[in-house]
């Protein structure tokens, strides 16, 4: 009876998943897409990620010593900017790109608001966005071919991804949009696109790969299927409505494949910091992202939308919030 | 095998830990040596019996030793046969104050008082002491007496925090004590219908008392009804919403929606009263955690050192670092082996220690608010109140978080959130 007795508040049991267990699972969920990029775009893809990732850790640690904040680096969410930054770069942008956005990623948006819990927009997506602004040469042309397995990637010749394709063909050559909407309509080509054999950003080219994760951290419970769901509903419906209504409109299949949706609506649309909290929010959240994604894509000057819709809904957070509190019960 | 599942949004699915006492029937602890009654058993904001006994007394078992006076409040009894020894402030475990309690001594001559013969039912559980004994402790008499009118009375059967399986030995061991109790409930409100909600994974509780439902041929309707396995679902408002998909509008009290809801063991208190006229001195408490040697359901007298509850049950383990009055969820830390037991202790739990994590900020992930089932927005509530924003946080419902700490269980920070809200709360006052 000599115990020491300790009194405290309720609850005295915890469930066991911390923050640690959200990120690294996380983490692990980018694991095939990771794999899927080397076995793609070769060695040059793996280096980037390392460089991503390991000076996202970097700054992450000087930024938190240098605000005189506890170093937490272990906690796995730098590492999650590290690898949505590569995700996002094109294969052959040069070495000092990643650097220099994971140090815009951590030092700017994240760590400048108060680290994580406070920034207000995907530090990630924020740095893309930084750096298409900054070497647009290098970020909107850096698209290989992939390379199945053949280690080098290194010397490839550029080619655009198939949105810019179908983008630059409508606005430059007419006559021949026609053929290639029905081509990317096309099975073999849709088929193509969702097990990664397209050019594109590192991580986003296999549809498949970025599924298996996705799917991972829903049944895990890690992310609400909330976002993913209403984000991909909405392509999917507005892309079918497009196609039923308008000549020339590629298949809502094409839509959802390409250009990062599944990355963005799977990794990025659901990061906790930046989306809103209620439960109905997330759905609005997931909704707007979608519109947005097709209006860039049908109508805007970019080819892609993915970044930018999730980066103006991240802006719009605490209003959505504001308005989707739940009614109390009883109230 | 009884049709549809009842459940309620929000909650959460702790592991349940009641195998280590599911099976332990019902035994009785040996008569303490002494005891110590408090005569505050009702709520904190009700108010203390007064003590009609002196040191030196000799009283009997059953025998009032305080009087309920004052609006909330119910009367105390001895749970021996033997000596006044002391009135005095002790230590309160759940009010967090000193109090008077009684310390009596045992006699051991066994002799046992009744309740008067010729009272009402309803006058036989106030004078019984009779308090709502799943935690809430109170007056029975009180909830029977409602100024409007109730057309169903719900016994909440749910017993759903981890560990807790008193109510289910009560259920399983005394199915017909529990709905004549309930019957008498009944009858007093004038409710039409009784339902008794259990938790689907109580297969012999549900079995037990479906089989002596289908015997009973009564005015009043008896239903069964089994719910999901959920916390927080023996919340009075999640098991009214969850059964008859009424909401108890915000700051009001079930009668709003004509509705009283009593736990199993102050069913079984009223039959014991009214058909036994037994006074309420001791009931049904499970002993468990990874804390003690042998969990048990245990028949234990009110006022019993936890001490000696704990050496029946084979002693505890080393390094206890907890020991808890009632369950792990919304349970009461106790600072001491000595404090002794309440009417409303449902469960002694002794909890070895445990790595615990230090809190970190909030990263938003939203889960404390899909499981709030109040539908509150926890760490928003938790930001107002570290901003010292009361005013703010009560229009955001801070007074409608029942405690249940659902948020806090699931927060991967680890933010004590619960905490925050109940130190607000009395702030607040
Ligand atoms: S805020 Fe209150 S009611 Fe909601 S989960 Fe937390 S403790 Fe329960
Ligand atoms: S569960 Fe914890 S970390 Fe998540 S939003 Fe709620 S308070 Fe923040």
């Amino acid at each position: 009876m000599e115990n020491k007795i300790t009194v405290s508040f309720s609850p005295h049991i915890r469930d066991r998943v911390n923050v640690e267990y959200l990120m690294f699972s996380v983490v692990v969920a980018l694991i095939p897409a990771l794999i899927g990029s080397v076995y793609f775009f070769g060695i040059r893809a793996l280096i980037i990620i390392i460089l991503s990732s390991l000076s996202s850790l970097l700054f992450e640690g000087l930024a938190q010593k240098a605000f005189g904040r506890k170093i937490t680096i272990g906690d796995g969410s730098a590492l999650i900017t590290g690898l949505l930054l590569a995700f996002n770069l094109p294969p052959n942008v040069p070495y000092f790109i990643p650097i220099i956005g994971s140090a815009f990623a951590i030092i700017i948006v994240k760590q400048f608001f108060g680290g994580l819990g406070y920034n207000f927009i995907n530090p990630a997506l924020a740095a893309r966005a930084f750096l298409v602004v900054s070497w647009p040469s290098f970020m909107t042309k850096g698209f290989l071919p992939p390379r199945f397995g053949s280690l080098s990637g290194i010397d490839g010749i550029t080619q655009a991804t198939p949105l810019t394709l179908l983008k630059d063909t409508r606005l430059m050559n007419p006559t021949a949009y026609p053929k290639l909407v029905s081509q990317f309509s096309s099975l073999p080509v849709l088929k193509n696109l969702f097990f990664g054999s397209v050019g594109g950003s590192l991580g986003e080219t296999s549809a498949f790969l970025l599924l298996l994760g996705g799917v991972f951290l829903l049944i895990n419970r890690v992310i609400d299927y909330r976002i993913p769901l209403s984000y991909l509903a909405t392509v999917f419906f507005i892309s079918l409505f497009h196609k039923i209504f308008f000549q020339n409109a590629v298949s809502p299949l094409f839509h959802l494949f390409s250009g990062g949706l599944i990355l963005g609506a799977f990794f990025m649309a659901t990061d906790y910091v930046t989306i809103p909290i209620t439960p109905k929010g997330r759905v609005i959240f997931g909704i707007g992202c979608g519109i947005l994604t097709m209006l860039i894509r049908l109508f805007g000057g970019y080819p892609e939308g993915v970044c930018y819709s999730i980066l103006f809904m991240n802006v719009l957070t605490p209003f959505i919030e504001r308005y989707t509190k739940p009614r109390i019960y009883g109230r | 095998m009884f049709g549809k599942r009842f459940t309620f949004p929000g909650g959460i699915k702790p592991k349940s830990y009641k195998e280590l006492t599911k099976n332990c029937p019902i035994e009785s602890l040996p008569e303490p040596k002494s005891v110590l009654v408090f005569f505050h058993q009702v709520i904190p904001t009700g108010s203390s019996a007064v003590p009609i006994v002196k040191p030196g007394d000799k009283v009997k078992k059953g025998e009032k030793i305080g009087a309920g006076e004052g609006k909330i409040s119910s009367p105390v009894h001895s749970p021996i046969s033997g000596i006044v020894r002391e009135i005095k402030e002790f230590p309160h475990p759940v009010l967090g104050r000193k109090s008077l309690g009684c310390l009596i001594e045992n006699l051991g001559d066994g002799e046992t008082a009744l309740l008067p013969e010729n009272l009402s039912p309803w006058e036989k559980i106030r004078e019984a002491g009779i308090v709502g004994m799943g935690g809430a402790a109170f007056p029975t008499y009180l909830k029977l007496n409602p100024p409007k009118p109730v057309d169903t009375l719900i016994i909440n059967g749910c017993e759903c925090e981890p560990y807790l399986t008193g109510d289910f030995r009560v259920m399983v061991e005394y199915p017909e004590e529990v709905l004549l109790g309930a019957k008498v409930m009944a009858e007093i409100l004038k409710a039409k219908k009784v339902i008794i909600a259990i938790e689907e994974d109580r297969k012999e509780a549900i079995e037990s008392i479906g089989s002596k439902i289908k015997s009973q041929n009564s005015e009043i309707k008896f239903q069964l009804v089994i719910s999901h396995a959920k916390y927080p679902l023996g919340g009075e408002k999640q098991l009214i919403k969850a059964t008859l998909k009424r909401e108890v509008p915000s700051g009001k009290i079930p009668y709003e929606v004509g509705v009283c809801v009593q736990n199993v063991q102050t069913t079984f208190a009223v039959y014991e009263a009214v058909f036994c006229n037994k006074p309420l001195y001791e009931r049904v408490v499970t002993v468990s955690g990874d804390g003690i040697n042998k969990p048990k359901n245990l028949r234990v007298k009110i006022g019993t050192e936890i001490k000696e509850i704990i050496d029946f049950c084979g002693g505890m383990k080393d390094g206890v670092e907890k020991i808890i009055f009632g369950g792990p969820l919304m349970g009461i830390a106790v600072p001491s082996p000595s404090t002794p037991t309440l009417k409303a202790t449902t469960g002694i739990l002794l909890f070895t220690r445990k790595k615990e994590e230090p809190a970190r900020d909030c990263i938003r992930c939203g889960r404390c608010v899909s499981v709030c089932p109040m539908h509150l927005l926890p760490s928003i509530l938790y930001q107002m109140i570290k901003n010292e924003e009361f005013a703010k946080a009560k229009e955001e419902g801070l007074l409608d978080c029942i405690e249940c700490g659902c948020c806090a269980y699931t927060c991967p920070a680890k933010i004590g959130l619960v905490e925050s809200f109940k130190m607000a709360k009395a702030y607040g006052k």
